[in-house]
């Protein structure tokens, strides 16, 4: 009722004007909620191109005290940050490892079993989870494995807090993708007494692979960026570490201490650079595929 | 036979596992809040004062209670236009276009953007902006922290909200394009109607996102352990304190840290689910 009164009062031509109004202030909003992107993407390459170099991957940061002399005296500031790359790899490596397994045949479980009070619980957990901030997520790895395990800052620790922070996005994009295969795939290989694991293996996971894939590139780009947790977990390192059990750095955590460091600011542009260019890279490569096989 | 029981087995175990780390992450962050609970009761919720200073150690939870809403709601309110109008270029004016593809894709890029990229734009590049605006405290506070969690945000509430327009049954649209109203009528009058539960969720959901945020937050708020004087003053939030603190934390502060990460692990769930649950009861 009261929306038809709306439509009919006004005369015609102040209603069109109207109209193309808010279409312009749609446009024009739509606009300014992406110029961000543009804007940090512009910023990051502007500042920070210049820095980056084969040095820039394979060697480790100066101290304080080079960079100092070398931003006195109007240089590029040498050195990279290697420590922060094999850090990130190793500890993403490990978080997959473990979740993207545990992820996976969770996701399984709960398209086999749609209706059972334990499935519905444990998705209903899982979107809980992926709403925790990653922050809690930190004290949680600090509380389980820094004091207990590792006792001290370790990229175990570090990649248990990223693993949960991935395991319920890769849960619910495996059960996502397994919805979409039809059913007579599943029931044409259950009919020919194929065992259930094979099921899995040979059908569900290569028919529903391109989607799986997706999933878990984008928990990977996801968990690339975090820095709060690292903080709380693997605190950094000014040395290459592989080691598990040790203090590690990651890209994230050095733009933080370079943030923190005014000799070592410039370095802030070329690691974001870096890093924003493995994100965005992860997330474009795994929307292509997803739009690849739809 | 025996191999599918093992199989169905293994598939229980495996989603058995995520109901054991959530729990467990409950009994964890509870029984390391109870020392801050036991020294303070449920005075650590409501007060206002946090020393760390030996001998007077003194902590409550309020000024990062009242720092993350008020960050949050801001950031929320910010964000509501902007994230309304992309849902409605994509999902309404320029469905299916090209041009909504490129634009949806930037959109989703914006959630890509690592926490700690966000603070170093808004701290080398907002600030600047805000401090020749006039703003105080040379550009630290609730609002600057408010504009940088409200872009990042707004992926959140608008891919929901332009799902759930695209669904909105074109009969229903159809209808009142045939009684003469406009485009803009139709949408008030029709799209949103139809669409409000979602859109709703996604506000609540990417509510939920702000209150968790912390790099970008810790950056920009001033980091001052007291209830905001203003929109404009320095602050903080339940993330950004742990971040910040936890540094050099032990004894009581770190059981306190950890208790304010058990309200905010509170908080965001119970935000979560009734954005889900709206969600749930649409379908």
């Amino acid at each position: 009722m009261e929306s038809a009164a709306k439509l009919s009062s006004g005369n015609l031509e102040r209603r069109s004007l109207k109209d193309r109004l808010f279409k312009g202030i749609v446009i024009l909003l739509s606009m300014v909620t992406i110029s961000p992107i543009v804007l940090i993407i512009y910023k990051l390459i502007e500042k920070g191109i210049r820095q980056i170099s084969f040095d820039f991957i394979l060697k480790t940061p100066p101290d304080t005290f080079q960079a100092m002399t070398a931003v006195s005296n109007g240089e590029i500031i040498p050195g990279g940050i290697a420590n922060g790359i094999t850090g990130t790899l190793l500890m993403v490596s490990l978080a997959s490892v473990m979740a993207i397994p545990v992820g996976v045949v969770t996701g399984i479980y709960l398209y086999e079993n749609p209706g059972k009070p334990l499935a519905n619980l444990t998705r209903n957990i899982s979107d809980i989870l992926q709403g925790v901030p990653s922050i809690v997520l930190g004290l949680i790895a600090y509380i389980w494995v820094v004091k207990p395990i590792t006792s001290g800052y370790s990229a175990l620790a570090g990649s248990v807090s990223l693993a949960i922070m991935m395991l319920p996005m890769i849960v619910r994009s495996t059960e996502e993708t397994l919805k979409m295969i039809p059913q007579s795939i599943k029931e044409a290989a259950l009919a020919l007494g194929v065992p259930y694991y094979k099921v899995i293996l040979r059908v569900l996971i290569p028919t529903g692979f391109s989607g799986l894939l997706t999933g878990i590139l984008l928990g990977i780009s996801r968990i690339l960026g975090e820095t709060a947790p690292l903080m709380l977990t693997a605190l950094g390192s000014s040395v290459i570490n592989l080691d598990i059990t040790k203090p590690t750095s990651a890209v994230p955590l050095l733009i933080w201490e370079f943030y923190n460091d005014p000799n070592m600011v410039d370095l802030i542009w070329s690691s974001s650079l870096l890093l924003m260019a493995m994100v965005l890279g992860l997330n474009l490569l795994s929307k292509s595929i997803a739009a690849r096989t739809k | 036979m025996n191999t599918d029981k093992i199989t169905k087995a293994v598939l229980f175990a495996s989603s058995f596992l995520i109901l054991l780390i959530a729990g467990g992450m409950i009994f964890s962050l509870a029984s390391g809040a109870v020392p801050a609970f036991k020294s303070f009761g449920l005075n650590f919720i409501w007060g206002n004062v946090w020393n760390p200073t030996e001998g007077s150690e003194n902590y409550g939870a309020l000024p990062f209670i009242v720092g993350t809403v008020l960050t949050s709601l801001v950031a929320l309110l910010i964000s509501l236009p902007l994230s309304f109008s992309a849902s409605l270029f994509l999902g309404e004016y320029y469905h299916g276009t090209r041009l909504a593809k490129i634009l949806g894709t930037m959109v989703d890029l914006l959630a890509g953007i690592p926490s700690i990229v966000y603070g170093l734009w808004g701290f080398y590049v907002l600030r600047p902006v805000l401090i020749s605006l006039g703003l105080p405290n040379q550009g630290f506070g609730i609002f600057t922290a408010s504009i940088i969690l409200a872009i990042m945000i707004i992926p959140y509430a608008t891919s929901l909200s332009t799902e759930i327009i695209t669904m909105v049954p074109g009969e229903l649209k159809e209808a009142a394009y045939s009684l003469g109203a406009t485009r803009m009528e139709v949408i008030f009058s029709v799209v949103v109607p139809s669409a409000r539960s979602g859109i709703i969720a996604g506000y609540i959901l990417s509510f939920g996102r702000a209150l968790g945020e912390t790099m970008a937050v810790t950056m920009l708020i001033g980091n001052a352990n007291r209830i905001p004087d203003s929109f404009f003053g320095t602050g903080n939030t339940m993330a950004s304190v742990i971040a910040n603190q936890f540094g050099e934390a032990d004894g009581l502060k770190l059981s306190s840290l950890i208790a304010i990460g058990l309200l905010l692990f509170l908080i965001t769930g119970l935000i979560n689910s009734l954005g889900k649950f709206i969600i749930k009861k649409m379908e």
